[in-house]
């Protein structure tokens, strides 16, 4: 395969449930080395999308090839080169920590002298060496994921396929899974991941699309995308009161953009420190004001109007 | 190859369990001896001039196996689907929906000639299996399980709740193991009951395997028997390949 081939390469690419479209005619190419990211709420059609790319979702049209192969034609031979860990962990919990590694690398063909190799090798690398003879029922929801993760690398993949990796995990075992992850992107190998976190997003991918509704509405690196469609710093502001609208016309004219959520205004500007001073120059007086840095957030507040978590 | 990767993934599940399950496959036959043999069996006269006993012991292999088949292919089948979701997992992996299905169907058709022999062995100690021709009841206990394990297995992919389980008990399992000719002969059934014990697979393995325990002709054809036995393995093998990919490709 040519080296400078797309290892995953979508056009036009749907998946429709009935006549629920998921995934509506999306472009995608991801490259060798890279770490390609999904943005977007749930629903948006992550998921789905990850699914045709791990080959166990036939795409309703458009064109798909992974590693260069059809997932119709030859998904025993692309799933037998990727590394899935799904959105929810599926995980044998009565086996052991090392069994659900050695169980799974055989589904390879991998000899059981290396997939015990493996498996301490890789219960190593995602630091639960130590509870290898440990069933997976009492693991911690850090530990299972990790877990799930090491399952994935099992066969030494080319592409690691990673829908949500830590979503419903504490702040700690977050950056304990994107460091590990960082490292195996050193390692060279490429990462799809999905996302709802724009802080996750920014963390690991080199480049990423934001998905709504099916569709990508952007695609860039996390910074490109924040300087193409959000202003460099933000002011957020929350007013005494029910409603924040009545705000908007008070606050019009500081920087470029003002958006106006439920709870709280949005201002879009180049400085940060002079829009504050502004704001107090007309006499409002908002019950808490933060200045920060504009993040991919804001690039998917502009772009679809609303909010990633909900 | 595939196949056999996923039957050593359910074999070491197996090995965590088996002390529990073996005892339990010797326990119950041990039991049945004691309470039909010596309690029940010197109530009932012999049935065509067969030791009721020995009479019975051969469509209690049968029914156990069958116990075994579909306890195997229910509740594990449906929560490899819904709570543990293993099956999602092992789609993932370079394995065909073929290898998943017939990799679990292996091991419980594993599990059904473990225990069956179990209770053939049981049975002997206690001189209740007197023809050697009982060893042909083995092929026969595989086929049986066969003939119930798939089609059980489509059942529980195609249902998200165990109480369809339930369901299944309630009006197919347990009618099936009481009017299959396991405790009294079929013919001596009302006539409107007996076409079911002759459509479901469980009759047809008794009355082979009591052909072979006693070593005498089987009550009906035993190709038909064959037949039948067959045609339940067939439909549910293409039944579970249907629903399994219907599950896990979509």
């Amino acid at each position: 395969m040519a080296s400078d081939q797309p290892l995953v390469h979508a056009r036009r690419l749907v998946k429709k449930f009935g006549g629920f479209t998921a995934v509506d005619g999306i472009d995608v190419d991801v490259h060798r080395g890279e770490s390609f990211g999904f943005l977007g709420p749930n629903g948006a059609g992550k998921s789905s999308t990850m699914r045709m790319v791990g080959c166990v979702s036939p795409p309703t049209s458009g064109t798909l090839r992974i590693l260069g192969m059809d997932p119709h034609r030859d998904g025993p031979a692309i799933r037998a080169r990727l590394g899935v860990c799904p959105q929810q962990d599926n995980l044998d919990q009565e086996l052991t920590v090392r069994e659900n590694l050695t169980t799974y690398a055989r589904y390879f063909g991998i000899a059981r002298r290396v997939a015990r190799e493996r498996a301490d090798a890789l219960l190593e690398f995602v630091q639960l060496a130590e509870r290898a003879t440990s069933k997976v029922e009492p693991l911690s929801g850090g530990m299972k994921r990790r877990l799930t993760i090491a399952r994935a690398l099992v066969n030494e993949p080319e592409i690691a396929l990673l829908d949500e990796p830590t979503t419903g995990l504490d702040p700690q075992a977050r950056h304990l899974v994107w460091e590990r992850l960082f490292r195996l992107k050193q390692q060279g190998v490429t990462l799809v991941l999905t996302t709802h976190y724009m802080d996750e997003a920014e963390q690991l991918c080199d480049r990423l699309v934001v998905m709504d509704g099916g569709k990508i509405v952007a695609e860039g690196s996390p910074r490109a995308l924040i300087e193409q469609h959000a202003t460099r710093e933000v002011v957020e502001l929350r007013f005494a009161g029910d409603s924040q609208d009545d705000y908007a016309g008070k606050l019009a004219g500081i920087g470029e953009r003002i958006e106006v959520l439920p709870d709280r205004v949005l201002l879009y500007v180049g400085n940060g420190d002079a829009a504050l001073a502004e704001v107090h120059a007309r006499a409002l007086s908002p019950v808490s004001v933060l200045a920060r840095r504009s993040t991919l957030e804001d690039v998917f507040l502009h772009l679809t109007g609303r909010t990633l978590v909900d | 190859m595939g196949t056999v990767a996923v039957l050593e993934y359910h074999l070491v599940g197996y090995r965590r369990t088996w002390r529990g399950s073996a005892l339990s496959s010797f326990v119950l036959p041990l039991l049945t001896m004691l309470g039909f043999g010596v309690g029940v069996g010197s109530y009932v006269a012999p049935i065509d001039g067969v030791p009721y006993l020995d009479w019975m012991v051969p469509g209690l292999v049968a029914s156990t196996a069958v116990n075994v088949a579909i306890g195997d292919a229910t509740w594990p089948v449906l929560g490899n689907f819904q709570w543990i979701k293993i099956y999602f997992a092992q789609g993932a992996a370079p394995l065909r929906v073929v290898d998943i299905v017939a990799g679990h169907l292996a091991f419980i058709l594993f599990r059904v000639l473990t225990s069956a022999t179990a209770f053939l062995v049981v049975a002997a100690l206690f001189g209740a299996v007197p023809s050697p021709w009982a060893v042909l009841s083995l092929p026969v206990i595989v086929l049986l399980g066969l003939a119930t394990a798939p089609a059980t297995m489509a059942y529980s992919a195609s249902i998200k709740s165990d109480s369809f389980l339930a369901l299944l008990y309630r009006f197919a399992v347990i009618p099936m193991s009481l009017f299959s000719g396991v405790f009294f002969p079929v013919g001596s059934l009302p006539a409107v009951l007996r076409p079911p014990a002759y459509a479901l697979p469980l009759w047809h393995g008794v009355d082979l395997t009591r052909a072979a325990t006693l070593g005498v002709a089987p009550d009906w054809s035993a190709a038909g028997h064959l037949i039948v036995l067959a045609g339940w393995a067939i439909a549910g093998c293409l039944l579970v390949l249907a629903r399994f990919r219907r599950r896990l490709v979509i």
